[in-house]
């Protein structure tokens, strides 16, 4: 068996990755989109990880939920774009500025 | 055995490869290739893992639905393709800053973490191979975790609603059938009587 380590040492890389797209993204916000299915992805695969090695099915189970709450993000995350596309004609991390924030 | 450590190295190279071209590509149509890309490199790892079910929820979900609206969301949106590059700059200190911490911080717990084996002994169900990946999760999602397949349901149908509320798009001009209107319309209100003389038009 391949040791728990490699798995592990994947999903930090893959993290990380998610991380630089979410920061040095600053024209598309579907790229910073797909950073975070990066990440979550990252994560079932440590979950998926500790539950073959531990042999307990719970961390599969919960990477189902992880699944989950990732389709649904995603699908608001879309809706929102859209209709701010719909609005404004643009998508650029930059130009969203109307909350000031 | 070496034949699994090879097919774990090249399922783990090509994912961080087409990690890195998600986040680096000009053309956001390729990001979202690159993606399903990924997702089927990780499927591949999970069948490494052991997790069938899993993997093929990855493959169907993630490529089959998410990523295809991922491509029709590129695809409707018309952006104009920009390189990541010409912003890097900027904010490559606080990127980089930030990402370094954090990988150290995971390097930190990944070559330090011990293995805690009485944690084992409280296990209830386990992955045993006398049942099937997809059996074992069966077994205890409809039983023991009742509660959170409930509750992603419940998530993912607020999450429906609330794409279709933010989307739908209400013209005035559109006909649309008004059933109040409907049930109260009667005979007098319907037909009108018109006094015509012979030969005439309305």
């Amino acid at each position: 068996m391949i040791a728990i380590n490699n798995y592990l040492a994947l999903a930090s890389i893959l993290f990380v990755i998610g991380i630089f797209g979410v920061f040095l993204n600053k024209k598309n916000i579907i790229i910073i989109l797909m950073s975070i299915e990066l990440m979550l992805l990252a994560v079932n695969i440590n979950l998926v990880a500790f539950s073959t090695y531990l042999n307990d099915i719970t961390g599969q189970v919960f990477s189902l939920l992880v699944l989950t709450v990732a389709a649904a993000e995603a699908a608001i995350g879309l809706a929102i774009l859209v209709i701010y596309f719909r609005n404004k004609g643009s998508i650029a991390v930059e130009d969203i500025t109307e909350m000031k924030g | 055995m070496i034949v699994v450590s090879l097919l774990f190295y090249l399922f783990s190279f090509i994912m961080i490869a087409s990690a890195f071209m998600v986040i680096l590509s000009r053309n956001p149509v390729h990001s979202v290739l690159f993606l399903i890309l990924c997702f089927f490199n990780s499927a591949g790892i999970f069948l490494i893992l052991g997790a069938e079910f899993l993997a093929f929820i990855l493959v169907i979900v993630y490529v089959g639905a998410v990523a295809v609206l991922f491509l029709f969301v590129v695809m409707m949106l018309d952006v104009e393709f920009k390189s990541i590059s010409s912003t890097v700059i900027s904010y490559l200190p606080i990127g980089l800053t930030i990402g370094v911490i954090v990988l150290a911080e995971l390097m930190l717990v990944l070559f330090t973490w011990k293995r805690d084996y009485s944690v084992t002994d409280n296990l209830s169900i386990t992955t045993d191979k006398q049942y099937s990946n997809t059996e074992i999760i069966g077994l205890v999602l409809y039983t023991d975790n009742i509660l959170f397949f409930q509750l992603a349901g419940l998530i993912l149908l607020a999450s429906m609603i609330g794409a279709i509320v933010l989307t739908v798009n209400h013209r005035p001009s559109a006909k649309r059938q008004d059933i109040n209107k409907q049930v109260e319309r009667d005979a007098e209100s319907s037909i009108k009587n018109i006094d015509m003389k012979p030969g005439s038009g309305i």
